[in-house]
C-alpha cells in the first residue's frame, strides 16, 4: 500500500484544500496517516514532534468533532493548543476576522486552523498570516481534512481507490465534505456518484467528472462505497424539498435498500447523524458501517496534516 | 448657514467668469465626433466654453493645445456612476468622484441615487447639482429614484426630479420588482421623456448569491447568481417598455441571452438601451477562483462566463448595446478585505476605464475606436437627453484628447477616487486622457 | 572523477553480522529465558540489518527472538531545520519492551542524535530491562556522549567524504563505499 517515493518534496505550508493537490501529494498524506495510527495505538499515546509549537483552533462556526479531533491531534504531537471560537455575531460587531487573525499571529503562533461559513476565508488568511493555515471546513468549499480522512478509511478498507465506485449521497450543493471527496476520489482514480434530488445536485459537478443520479436505488447494486451527508433540516424551508419524509424515503440508507447492495460496501457518514432521515439506526451501527473508524482515521489524518504542513520546505 | 453657502457660490463664481472670456485652441489632432461624423485631422477653436469652429483655419487663441498625434473627442460621458454622496462620504464624494472622473477623462457622468438618503426628491437632485458645481469640475447629472426611498413600492415625484434636473430614473442597485410599479414608472416618465434604467435582476433567483452561478460557483462553493435571473427582469421590462412605449434603459447587462432579447426588441422598434461595463467585456467569472476569492471580482451584476463576454462584445459591436459605463462603485478597503460571502458588490472604474478598453477591445480590434467614442459619446448623451457629446458648432467645449501610445500600470493607490477596489490593478495598458475640457477649460492635467 | 572506495563487499558484510551475532548470543544468551531477547532496527537501513541479526540469531539459538521496527522521524530535534518533511515511516513494536533486553541496530554511528531520539521514542513504550546498540560501521566524530555495545568495523574519512551503506534489500546490492561529497542542490 505504501510506496516511497524517490525525490518527493512536500510543499504546503497550508492545507486550503484538495483541489490544490496532486494524487501523489494526496497519497503522500494518506502514507504519513497511516504511520501516526501506529502512535494511538502506543501506551503513551504522544510524540514530541511539535513540542513547543502553538496551535489555535479558530472555530468561527459551531463545530464539536472536528474542533476536538485536531486538539486531540495536536495534543498526541506535543504542540499546544489553544480554542478561539467567536461567534459569528461577535465578530460582525466590529473585529474582522482579518483583525483576530492578526492578533493572534501575534502572540506567536506556529498553525491556524479555520472553520467559518464563508468559502475562501482560509485563503484569506493564508494571504495576511505567516502561520500555517488549515481549512478545517469553509462554507460549501472544502473541508479536506474530512475528504482524506474518509479516502484514507475507504483505502484501508477497499486495499485501492483506483477503480472503485463511490455514492455521495444528498446535499451536494451545500456541501464542503462532497467537494473534497470529488477533487480527491477522482484524483485517485475512483467514480463518485452524486446521488439526490435534483434540487441539491448543481449541474456543473458534472464538469468535475462527476456522474449523477437521481434514483438511488438505480445505482445501488453496483457501488463499493456510500459516502452519506448530513441533511440539514432547514434546507427543507428554503424550498430544496418538500418534506423530511419524502427525503428519508428517497434518498435514506435503510436495511431494506442495503440488500440489493454489493456484500462488501462500506457505510460512511461525516457526521453528526440524524438517525431515521439519512440513515437508519441499524445501518448506521451495522456491519458495513465505518463510521466510528472514519472517527479514530481522522485523529491520524490531523496528526499527520499538522505535522506535514509545519515541517513542509518554505517557498 | 445660509451666507457661508452664498459666499463660497461666489468664490465659485468668479473666476468662471473671468474665464468665459477666454479662447482655446486645440489644433493638429485627430478628431472624432461619431454625433457629426467627423474623423479627420484638424483644428478646434473654443469661445467663450463654446464650440466656436472645427476646421482647417487657424485663429489666435489665448492658450493653444498641440495635439499632434492624438486623438480629439467630445468630452466622454460615464452615464452609470456611484458617488456615494450623500451618506458614504468615507468611499466617496461627488468632490473626489468629478476629480476621478476628470482623470479618466470624462467631462460628464451621471450619478446613480442610491445613496443614503435616497435621491428621490426635487431638493436632493439639487443637492447633487450643488456640490458638483462647488466641485467645479466635470459636469454631473442626477439620475433620479423610480420608487419613493428605492422601495419599490410607490413611484417617485418624478416631475419634482426632473425639474430638480434628473435626466433618468433607476432604482439602480435593486430590481424593480413589483411589475405594476415598473409598468406605471414607464408610462408615467414618458411625459419627461427620460428613461427609466433598470437593474434586471429576480431577487427570489438570486436570493444569497455572490457571483455567478456556474461550475465556477459549483466549484468555490459560493452561491449562485443563475444569468435567468437577469433574463427574466430583461424580457419582462422589454414587454413592459412596448405595452407602455415608454423609454427603457437596460442597466449593465451581463448575459448572452439578455443582450439576444434587447437586440431582438430593437428589430421591433421597442424603446429600449442598454450599456455595458468593462469588467462584463473583460473578465469572467474564471477571476475569483484564480485569484483565490478576491473580493474585488465581487460586483453585481455578477462576471459572467467567456460566452457571455463574447455575445456582449458582438452586440456593442453591432449596436445591440448601446453605451460603455464604469458602473464605478466605490467601497472602502475595511468593507472589501473581508470573506467573500460578506463583502459588498461593487467595482471602481472610471479611472481604468479608457485604458482597459482602449487595449483589450481597441487594439484587439474588437471594435472601432470610433465605435466606442460613440458609446462614450452621443449614445450616452441621447439616452439621458442631455446637449453633450458633440463637437457640433455652438456646444459646450466638453473635449477629452487621447494619447493611444501611452503606455501605463493601472495603480489604484495613485487614482482620485477615495476608493481602491478596482480588479484591474496591475495590468499594463496603452492608451489615456491626457487632457480633459470642461466648457473650454483644460483641467486635465 | 575520483572512484568510490568499496570498504566492505557483499562476503564482508555477511562476515561482520555472523561476528556480531557471536557477539550478542555469548553476552545475552544465559538471560534469554528471563530477559528475553528483542531485536529493533531503526530505519531505514538498521530495518534489514536488524532482520539479517535475528535470522542469525534465531538459528543459532534456535529460539524465536522478538523483533521490532523503529522510525525516529517524530522524535529527531532538527525538524525545522532540516528541510522538507521527512517521511515517516513506519514504528512497529508489537511486544511489550518491559523487562526484554533490547538490541537496537543502525548501519552507521555517527553524531549520536539519532540513537539519542530513538532511546527517547522507545522510553515511550515501557522499561526495558537494558537497551544495547549494535551498528555495522562506526565513523567517529560523536556530538552526543553515546557509544555503540558492538561495532562491525570502525572508519574514519575526511570532511569532503561521506559513507554510503546499500544493502541487497532496498539498493540490490550489498556493499559500503567512501566517496566524495557530491555537491548536490
Amino acid at each position: 500500500m505504501k510506496s516511497e517515493k524517490k525525490g518527493f518534496v512536500w510543499g504546503h505550508k497550508h492545507l486550503l484544500g484538495l483541489e490544490y493537490l496532486t494524487a501523489q501529494e494526496i497519497t503522500h498524506i494518506l502514507d504519513t496517516g497511516e504511520s501516526f495510527k501506529e502512535v494511538s495505538r502506543r501506551n503513551i499515546k504522544k510524540v514530541p514532534t511539535l513540542r513547543g509549537k502553538v496551535v489555535v483552533n479558530m472555530f468561527v462556526e459551531p463545530s464539536t468533532r472536528t474542533r476536538m479531533s485536531f486538539s486531540l491531534a495536536a495534543k498526541r504531537l506535543s504542540a499546544d493548543i489553544v480554542d478561539f471560537s467567536p461567534s459569528l455575531s461577535s465578530l460582525s460587531k466590529g473585529e474582522t476576522v482579518k483583525d483576530t487573525a492578526r492578533n493572534i499571529e501575534a502572540m506567536g503562533v506556529d498553525i491556524v486552523i479555520i472553520r467559518h461559513t464563508a468559502p475562501g476565508t482560509a485563503h484569506m488568511l493564508s494571504r495576511i498570516i505567516n502561520a500555517s493555515v488549515i481549512n478545517a471546513g469553509d462554507g460549501a468549499h472544502e473541508h479536506p481534512s474530512q475528504g482524506l480522512l474518509d479516502i484514507f478509511t475507504i483505502r484501508q478498507k477497499k486495499g485501492e481507490i483506483k477503480g472503485l465506485k463511490v455514492a455521495v449521497v444528498g446535499d451536494i450543493l451545500h456541501s464542503r465534505v462532497a467537494r473534497s471527496n470529488i477533487w480527491g476520489l477522482t484524483k485517485l482514480g475512483a467514480e463518485v456518484i452524486a446521488v439526490g434530488p435534483p434540487t441539491l445536485i448543481p449541474e456543473h459537478i458534472r464538469d468535475l467528472g462527476v456522474r449523477v443520479s437521481y434514483d438511488l436505488d438505480a445505482v445501488i447494486p453496483e457501488i463499493d462505497v456510500i459516502n452519506i451527508l448530513r441533511i440539514q433540516l432547514e434546507r427543507q424551508r428554503s424550498k430544496f424539498f418538500p418534506t423530511v419524509r419524502e427525503y428519508a424515503r428517497l434518498f435514506g440508507i435503510n436495511s431494506e435498500r442495503l440488500k440489493r447492495a454489493k456484500e462488501d460496501v462500506l457505510i460512511m457518514h461525516p457526521g453528526p447523524i440524524n438517525r431515521g432521515v439519512e440513515i437508519t439506526p441499524d445501518v448506521a451501527d451495522g456491519k458495513h458501517s465505518v463510521i466510528l473508524e472514519q472517527v479514530a482515521n481522522g485523529l491520524a489524518i490531523r496528526m499527520a496534516i499538522l505535522y506535514l504542513v509545519k515541517t513542509a520546505i518554505s517557498e | 448657514m445660509a451666507w457661508q453657502l452664498e459666499w463660497q457660490f461666489c468664490i465659485w463664481l468668479k473666476p468662471l467668469l473671468a474665464n468665459n472670456m477666454t479662447t482655446l485652441l486645440i489644433k493638429n489632432g485627430r478628431v472624432i465626433d461619431p454625433a457629426n461624423k467627423i474623423d479627420k485631422v484638424t483644428n478646434i477653436f473654443i469661445q467663450d466654453g463654446k464650440i466656436k469652429s472645427v476646421g482647417s483655419q487657424i485663429s489666435k487663441a489665448d492658450r493653444t493645445l498641440d495635439t499632434k498625434g492624438l486623438i480629439v473627442t467630445p468630452g466622454l460621458i460615464d452615464m452609470h456612476v456611484h458617488l456615494r454622496e450623500p451618506g458614504k462620504e468615507d468611499e466617496e464624494t461627488i468632490t473626489s468622484g468629478v476629480s476621478a472622473a476628470i482623470n479618466g477623462g470624462f467631462t460628464s457622468v451621471a450619478c446613480m441615487p442610491n445613496t443614503d438618503p435616497a435621491i428621490d426628491n426635487e431638493a436632493l437632485a439639487e443637492f447633487v447639482y450643488l456640490q458638483a458645481k462647488r466641485a467645479g469640475k466635470s459636469n454631473v447629472f442626477a439620475i433620479g429614484a423610480v420608487t419613493k426611498g428605492r422601495k419599490g413600492e410607490e413611484i417617485s415625484e418624478m416631475g419634482q426630479l426632473y425639474r430638480g434636473g434628473a435626466v433618468g430614473f433607476s432604482d439602480d442597485g435593486e430590481s424593480i420588482k413589483n411589475s405594476e410599479v415598473m409598468r406605471r414608472a414607464l408610462e408615467y416618465s414618458r411625459m419627461f421623456n427620460k428613461p427609466i434604467i433598470n437593474h434586471c435582476e429576480d431577487t427570489d433567483l438570486v436570493r444569497d448569491g455572490v457571483m455567478n452561478e456556474g461550475y465556477i460557483s459549483t466549484v468555490l462553493g459560493l452561491s449562485g447568481i443563475p444569468a435567468v435571473a437577469e433574463e427574466i427582469m430583461v424580457y419582462r421590462d422589454i414587454t413592459l417598455a412596448k405595452l407602455t412605449q415608454g423609454r427603457l434603459h437596460i442597466a449593465h447587462i451581463t448575459t448572452k441571452k439578455s443582450v439576444e432579447l434587447v437586440r431582438r426588441a430593437k428589430e421591433e422598434s421597442i424603446n429600449v438601451t442598454a450599456e455595458v461595463t468593462p469588467h462584463h467585456l473583460i473578465l469572467t467569472d474564471d477571476y475569483i477562483r484564480t485569484s483565490n476569492f478576491d473580493t474585488n471580482y465581487k460586483v453585481n451584476p455578477p462576471l459572467r462566463t467567456k460566452t457571455d463576454v463574447q455575445a456582449l462584445r458582438e452586440a456593442l459591436k453591432d449596436g445591440a448595446i448601446d453605451a460603455i459605463v464604469s458602473d464605478h462603485a466605490p467601497h472602502s478597503e475595511e468593507e472589501k478585505d473581508v470573506e467573500f460571502n460578506i463583502a459588498p458588490f461593487g467595482m471602481i472604474g472610471m479611472e481604468s476605464l479608457l485604458g482597459v478598453i482602449l487595449t483589450e477591445l481597441v487594439l484587439k480590434k474588437v471594435i472601432t475606436l470610433n465605435r466606442m467614442i460613440e458609446a462614450l459619446t452621443v449614445k450616452p448623451a441621447q439616452i439621458l437627453g442631455i446637449p453633450k457629446g458633440t463637437l457640433s458648432v455652438g456646444a459646450d467645449a466638453d473635449i477629452t484628447v487621447i494619447d493611444l501610445n501611452k503606455n501605463w500600470e493601472i495603480d489604484p493607490s495613485t487614482f482620485k477616487s477615495k476608493s481602491r477596489n478596482c480588479p484591474f490593478a496591475g495590468w499594463k495598458v496603452k492608451g489615456k486622457a491626457v487632457h480633459t475640457i470642461v466648457k473650454g477649460q483644460v483641467i486635465l492635467p | 572523477m575520483p572512484k568510490d572506495k568499496v570498504i566492505l563487499n557483499q562476503k564482508d558484510i555477511k562476515n561482520i553480522l555472523e561476528t556480531l551475532a557471536g557477539k550478542i548470543i555469548s553476552q545475552l544468551s544465559n538471560e534469554i529465558r528471563t530477559n528475553p531477547m528483542a531485536i529493533i532496527g531503526i530505519h531505514r537501513l538498521g530495518v534489514p540489518l536488524a532482520q539479517r541479526l535475528k535470522a542469525i540469531i534465531e538459528k543459532r539459538v534456535k529460539e524465536k527472538i522478538l523483533f521490532g521496527t523503529l522510525d525516529i522521524t517524530l522524535y529527531r530535534d532538527d525538524l525545522n531545520t532540516v528541510g522538507p518533511s521527512p517521511i515517516v515511516k513506519d514504528t512497529d513494536i508489537s511486544f511489550d519492551i518491559t523487562g526484554k533486553n533490547i538490541i537496537l541496530v543502525d548501519d552507521v554511528l555517527y553524531t549520536g542524535r539519532t540513537i539519542r531520539s530513538a532511546l527517547n521514542e522507545l522510553a515511550d513504550f515501557g522499561r526495558p530491562k537494558r537497551i544495547q546498540l549494535t551498528v555495522l560501521i562506526d565513523r567517529g566524530e560523536r556530538e552526543l556522549p553515546i557509544q555503540a555495545d558492538y561495532v562491525g568495523r570502525l572508519c574514519k574519512i575526511k570532511q569532503d567524504e561521506i559513507i554510503d551503506v546499500k544493502l541487497k534489500e532496498s539498493d540490490g546490492v550489498d556493499e559500503v563505499v567512501i566517496r566524495k561529497k557530491r555537491n548536490r542542490i
